[in-house]
């Protein structure tokens, strides 16, 4: 597996609701297997910095924004279904 | 979840605080629902594409902005907002000068090239809210096409979730909410869309908007479909899009019955109509001229426009058939001078054929032109125009709602209105039933007779006035409008030449008999003359006779005296003796 840039990860969740939680779980689980060692995450609760959510846009929780590497890509919910959040991340061709 | 605490809570603090109504600045809307959309509640607005939600919805945040100190929040997920500001310049809203302090648009149209994994909800959305309520105490919310955010949900139980997170975080927070939808047409006329069915149920307040094209004509109307704990009008409401926005017909509400009723007369313009009437029409009545083409029911109402105007009244003459200067013209050729009072402004000329659209368009049209103008008189010429294709259902109403308001503004109204040859069998059933409901009627028709048509006029009702039977005749000349008698023979009104004949052979009998008269006692002071005379010339030879006749008599006595002298002179010289025998 070839080591890319670092990707940089920004999570805009909601307090302690069950699907934020969800969405930090899956996403450390998803960087543990196919990122390990180049990402890195920021978790933002948008109750605690609503300012965030309203500069970005961020209208739906939770929602996972790609910063890096470029295209930033944005993507909506609990990313339970892993394989099309690995498409969008880039990482679709990689088998499982 | 905390949901049901947080219901419970809200439904006590909204209990507790009874709270009025938030006005919509909607002419016409708050009417319908006693003041506005509930205070601190939530209101559900569905309508199909183009039925006018977001103008509704924008009206609604900006009149809180500007006029009630309800600083408002647009929540734009279809439209931009750049596109929304520029779609309500035309209404002069000037949403720009507001500023983002008074009403904030935030954008939240879905990102074309997001990606779905799994549930989501809207509280981030809620939590960006929240921020920019408390920033710019904000009373007032607007989420304009809800429907865009419910689609990207997976299914109905997220859906009705969300849509339960939004209400009662509207009802926490006190939020006048307004939510749109799109409906189809259909689902506006029953029931909404299976998504958004259990949230009629949910909000306080529904409102369907529907737009329908009859025969070629936009008709728009709407519907307060439900609202807790206030009465409305039930009834579908027809509305324009007008010049400043959304204006509801509303018909006659309980609010508006008092009307303040005036003993005052205006002139006809017509002097023997006037005397016909009474004295004139009331003013803030409405009058009704009917009459097939050419009965001079323009020129009537023309005679009207230049009186009010003669009384420095602000007057509109709105006029479908021919242009507002044709009129003028036309008008000036029975001495009925218009043009000084359009030069000094108090008599505004308005072409209707620039109105198109339907009868409500047309109403809300005059009602604008009238306030611009503040007119207190207002001729249309004919009313029975906004009857025409497309409208013959929707025209009764309106026309009824003209009566109505001309009268709340105590604007004395004259209307004509063309009557065909079949409606003029059924007179009471004139176009738009509008005879029903005016308060004078006169009605123009033409009386063929002996080969020629001449313009009959008479007073069918005039209410609370004394006026006459007759049927008299309208005369258009030079000189003016004027009414005459007519002369009735054998049973029929006699009209034009035929009452000009009649006339003159009265007068001829007249002189006739003048000079018969001025003969006859020349010929008695002829004879009394000559009998004077004659009775001079007798007293005359009376007076002579008399004299005559003491001449005599004195002449006698002397005569006797010389005889007796004379015989006793003779005595005397022939001896007495033979003389006294001779007497003896």
């Amino acid at each position: 597996m070839n080591r890319g840039a670092p990707y940089r990860f920004r999570l805009y969740v909601a307090g302690d609701a069950q699907n934020s939680a969800q969405a930090i779980a899956n996403l450390n689980a998803l960087c543990r297997e196919h990122l390990p060692d180049r990402h890195s995450i920021e978790i933002v609760d948008v109750f605690r910095k609503p300012e965030y959510a309203l500069a970005e846009s961020i209208f739906m929780t939770p929602t996972l924004v790609k910063l890096g590497p470029l295209p930033v890509r944005t993507i909506v919910g609990t990313l339970s279904q892993t394989q099309p959040v690995l498409h969008a991340l880039g990482l679709g061709t990689l088998s499982v | 979840m905390p949901q049901i605490a947080s219901t419970m809570k809200s439904f006590r603090t909204r209990v507790a605080k009874t709270s009025p109504k938030a006005p919509t600045g909607i002419t016409g809307f708050d009417e319908i629902c006693g003041g506005g959309l509930p205070r601190g509640s939530t209101t559900l607005l569905v309508g199909g594409p183009g039925s006018g939600k977001t103008i509704f919805a924008l009206q609604f945040a900006m009149h809180g902005a500007r006029y009630c100190k309800e600083p408002a929040i647009f929540v734009a997920f279809e439209e931009t907002s750049k596109r929304v500001k520029s779609n309500a310049e035309s209404f002069g809203w000037k949403i720009k000068e507001l500023g983002p302090s008074k009403l904030f648009f935030l954008d939240a149209q879905p990102m074309s090239d997001r990606v779905h994994s799994g549930t989501f909800d809207l509280s981030g959305m809620l939590a960006a809210l929240e921020a920019q309520i408390n920033k710019m105490g904000a009373r007032r919310i607007v989420f304009d096409a809800l429907d865009i955010l419910l689609a990207l949900l997976p299914d109905e139980a997220a859906k009705r979730r969300e849509v339960y997170r939004l209400h009662d975080w509207l009802r926490e927070h006190e939020l006048t909410g307004l939510i749109t939808s799109k409906a189809s047409q259909e689902e506006t006329n029953c029931i909404v869309q299976e998504s958004f069915s259990f949230m009629q149920f949910m909000v306080d307040c529904a409102v369907m908007l529907n737009h329908t094209v009859v025969q070629g004509v936009s008709q728009r109307s709407l519907r307060v479909q439900k609202y807790r704990g206030t009465s409305f009008d039930e009834n579908q409401s027809p509305f324009v899009i007008g010049s400043r926005g959304i204006e509801v017909a509303v018909a006659r509400t309980s609010s508006r019955v008092q009307i303040s009723v005036t003993n005052e007369r205006v002139s006809s313009g017509v002097e023997r109509l006037d005397t016909m009437l009474g004295g004139g029409y009331y003013r803030g009545a409405s009058v009704l001229i009917t009459g097939f083409p050419g009965t001079a029911k323009t020129t009537l109402s023309g005679a009207f426009a230049a009186a009010a105007c003669r009384r420095r009244e602000r007057t509109i003459f709105v006029s479908f058939d021919s242009d507002g200067a044709e009129v003028v013209r036309n008008l000036a050729s029975v001495s009925i001078g218009l043009n000084r009072y359009i030069k000094n402004g108090c008599l505004r000329m308005v072409s209707g054929r620039t109105i198109s659209g339907s009868a409500e368009t047309f109403l809300v049209r005059i009602k604008a032109l009238a306030t611009e103008h503040k007119a207190r008189c207002i001729v249309i010429d004919p009313v029975s125009t906004i009857s025409s294709s497309g409208n013959e259902l929707t025209a009764y109403g309106v026309a009824e709602r003209l009566i109505d308001w001309s009268k709340t503004m105590g604007t004395t109204l004259v209307c004509t209105s063309l009557l065909d040859e079949v409606s003029s069998h059924l007179l009471a059933s004139s176009p738009l039933r509008i005879s029903k409901m005016a308060d004078t009627w006169i009605h123009l028709n033409y009386l063929v007779q002996a080969g020629e048509r001449n313009r009959g006029m008479s007073i069918i009702k005039s209410r609370g006035t004394a006026h006459s039977n007759q049927v008299r005749e309208l005369i258009l000349n030079d000189a003016g409008v004027t009414v005459t008698d007519t002369y009735t023979a054998e049973g029929e009104v006699l009209m034009g030449t035929l009452r000009w004949e009649k006339e003159s052979a009265e007068r001829g009998a007249k002189d006739m008999a003048e000079v018969a008269g001025r003969v006859k006692r020349v010929r008695l002071d002829a004879e009394e003359a000559e009998l004077e005379v004659r009775l001079k010339a007798l007293q005359v030879e009376l007076e002579a006779k008399q004299v005559e006749k003491a001449l005599l008599v004195s002449t006698a006595e002397s005569r006797e005296g010389v005889l007796l002298q004379g015989r006793s002179r003779m005595r005397e010289l022939r001896g007495a003796d033979t003389a006294i025998s001779r007497q003896k």
